[in-house]
């Protein structure tokens, strides 16, 4: 009992650290935005941490993710190093894109991180295929794609959940419900409110859950897994969430209250899982300021990094428009770890 | 031993057996391509041959099967994406412009797409507009992508393999009106770099791809009895386009005309003329002839859908003109 009780604490530990280490790497962030070392768009994540921590947490080493332009909590969480990200959006050579994606465009392929998406709905077919791809080699992975709400009024959302459950793809969609597709409220978008219902008008297992609270999610991406795992085709979770900041750094927030925002916060999913471990006595205030130490730590680290990275050279900006070397016969390069797995 | 009388499309179903049969990671998908054979009959047969993990017929989901073929390619497959025809490619030309042709780029060299995807294009068979367009062009201004147009049954047989073995993503192209077309190809293999000259003379080049190939060639035995001389280029590879051959051909010849189905504005047709422009204006001895589709949408009706397009005679009447001024 006492192990299991130990383990249980560990992970809970583990699911804190996580959500902590983005909403302080996004913290920085907005800093650095405003000190216009990062540019562009970028999308905050803050709030919504339950359910990339939640559903990172079912995964496997060598599973798949495939996100958003929203995703720095999806990437930090999957073991892309704050280095190579917070060089990225400085856009610096150093970047995990080396500097031609910026924010919105995090990929890791060592880490099966396949980005990063910024056109709403565009990482589906590309998550299906990847599921595709392992089922015809026999190899037994989880594709995760994350996408919005907003993605389920586009028509690839539908083409691509058909697809996959025609296919039985190991593929788990997991909806990020924040209820606002930029601006749009969900009923506004929506006819159908009920987004898990929808998912499970194409034969999908589908479900609700509530998306600030990481052991939920945590638990129902586990059990999705691992029914994934076993044959059972995709699934579908939808995780009611919510976004404490703007839609984008260029977002006045204009379209929902600040009553309705303060209202959410009050369901912070960290300070609710904060005071859970507490009352289970599974952390102390001074583990937690060890933890927040940590993290600074990371994030310094990686702010330093990004400053002292170089630029990559302007002799080098047609580069990557085309493959630089041909395939090796039998075997390919770049994504194509795969191939020699 | 000589070679076998086949046709285009034969040839594009032997290239597309010989891709299965050498490479287990190579796998067809598309609209109709399994139970019923394709709906040109390339893949006909094939379904019997190699089962359906391979041969996988797909939803009407243009959006989501051509980005499946693209993830599939990250996940270190080589799939052949058919589209059954160029206008439905519409409904997927985010997936090609925003994840094919831009992964690599995006991901810093991390992503390499190696897909092929194939599709009919063009008019000529009374399909009326939205089953007759030539939009090759526009797929060939997108950096990132390699664009092909197999003109002759050589190509049609074995311009596959390179594309599958092409690191980054290959569009092939198969004008509607060559499926037909038969003869006996010289084996390969073929580059999918370069033009190639398919007839030589002195007086005119004649350039052309795809379906506009056999027009020009025929367009040139009809000038050679006015005694013209016409180089006629078969583009073979719309993007990265061989300026190389086309300014050299002008640059023995001092005159051009580009064929192109596509329209007029903002074209392939542009582009070339424009390079030549740029690379050999002082050999000019008179000013470029275009040879394009009218400026509407193709109509249904025979003799309007014949006066739409460029014919022979209009191809004739240009060359004349340019060897007149």
């Amino acid at each position: 009992m006492a192990g299991k009780k130990s383990a249980r604490a560990e992970s809970h530990r583990d699911l804190l650290r996580q959500m902590l280490r983005v909403r302080r790497f996004e913290e920085r962030c907005v800093e650095l935005y405003s000190g216009e070392k990062i540019r562009g768009f970028m999308h905050l994540y803050i709030g919504e941490e339950a359910v990339a921590a939640g559903v990172c947490h079912a995964l496997a080493t060598d599973d798949v993710v495939v996100s958003t332009y929203r995703e720095h909590g999806h990437a930090l969480i999957r073991g892309v190093p704050a280095t190579t990200i917070m060089a990225e959006m400085y856009g610096k050579a150093t970047g995990c894109s080396r500097g031609r994606g910026g924010s919105m465009h995090i990929f890791d392929v060592a880490r099966r991180f396949y980005g990063g998406n910024a056109i709403v709905g565009g990482g589906l077919p590309l998550a299906v295929g990847l599921a595709l791809a392992d089922k015809l080699q026999d190899r037994n992975r989880v594709t995760v794609c994350f996408f919005g709400d907003g993605a389920m009024a586009e028509g690839g959302f539908h083409e691509c959940v058909n697809l996959a459950a025609l296919w039985r793809l190991p593929v788990l969609f997991a909806c990020e419900n924040n209820l606002y597709a930029m601006g749009t409220a969900l009923a506004k978008s929506h006819a159908q409110t009920d987004l898990a219902l929808r998912a499970a008008g194409y034969g999908v297992a589908a479900w609700q859950v509530d998306g600030m609270n990481v052991l939920a999610v945590a638990d129902a991406a586990t059990r999705a897994a691992e029914a994934i795992r076993a044959g059972a085709g995709p699934h579908f979770v939808e995780l009611r969430t919510y976004r404490f900041r703007a839609h984008s750094m260029y977002d006045p927030d204009r379209y929902r209250s600040k009553e309705e925002i303060e209202q959410w916060k009050k369901r912070d999913p960290i300070d609710a899982l904060v005071a859970s471990m507490k009352a289970e006595r599974e952390i102390t205030n001074d583990d937690l300021a060890v933890l927040e130490k940590e993290i600074s730590a990371e994030i310094d680290q990686a702010v330093a990094f990004a400053e002292q990275a170089p630029v990559e050279p302007v002799e080098d900006l047609s580069r990557f428009v085309y493959s630089e070397t041909p395939l090796a016969s039998g075997g390919a390069r770049g994504g194509s770890v795969e191939a020699a797995s | 031993m000589s070679a076998a009388t086949t046709t285009y499309r034969e040839a594009m179903r032997e290239a597309i057996r010989e891709a299965l049969r050498r490479d287990d990671r190579v796998f067809l998908m598309g609209e109709d391509v399994g139970a019923y054979g394709g709906c040109f009959a390339v893949s006909l047969g094939l379904l019997e041959e190699f089962g359906p993990e391979r041969i996988r017929d797909t939803p009407l989901s243009e959006a989501a099967f051509v980005g499946a073929g693209i993830g599939a390619a990250l996940g270190g497959m080589r799939p052949i994406v058919e589209i059954m025809t160029v206008n439905f490619s519409l409904l997927a030309l985010d997936q090609i412009l925003n994840n094919a042709a831009t992964l690599l780029h995006m991901s810093g060299g991390q992503l390499n797409v190696p897909l092929v995807i194939r599709m009919t294009t063009g008019a000529g068979r009374q399909l009326a507009a939205q089953h007759s367009h030539s939009l090759e062009g526009w797929y060939a201004h997108i950096p990132g992508l390699r664009i092909l147009a197999p003109a002759t049954i050589e190509d049609a047989r074995n311009m596959l393999w390179p594309a599958l073995e092409d690191p980054d993503p290959v569009l092939i192209f198969e004008h509607g009106s060559l499926y037909g077309m038969s003869g006996q190809p010289r084996p390969g293999p073929v580059d999918i770099t370069s033009a190639a000259l398919r007839r030589s003379g002195k007086d005119i080049t004649l350039i052309a791809y795809g379906g506009t190939t056999g027009k020009a060639l025929a367009a040139a035995d009809a000038l050679s009895a006015e005694g013209i001389e016409a180089d006629v280029i078969d583009l073979r590879v719309l993007r990265p386009l061989d300026d190389a051959t086309i300014v050299e051909s002008v640059g023995n010849t001092h005159r051009a005309v580009i064929v192109d189905e596509g329209w007029r504005s903002g074209s392939l047709s542009a582009e070339i003329g424009t390079r030549i422009v740029e690379q050999a204006f002082y050999q000019l001895d008179a000013p470029i002839q275009r040879v394009c589709t009218a400026e509407v949408p193709v109509p249904y009706a025979r003799h309007l859908e014949e006066a739409a397009l460029p014919q022979v005679p209009s191809i004739v009447a240009a060359a004349r003109e340019a060897v007149a001024s």
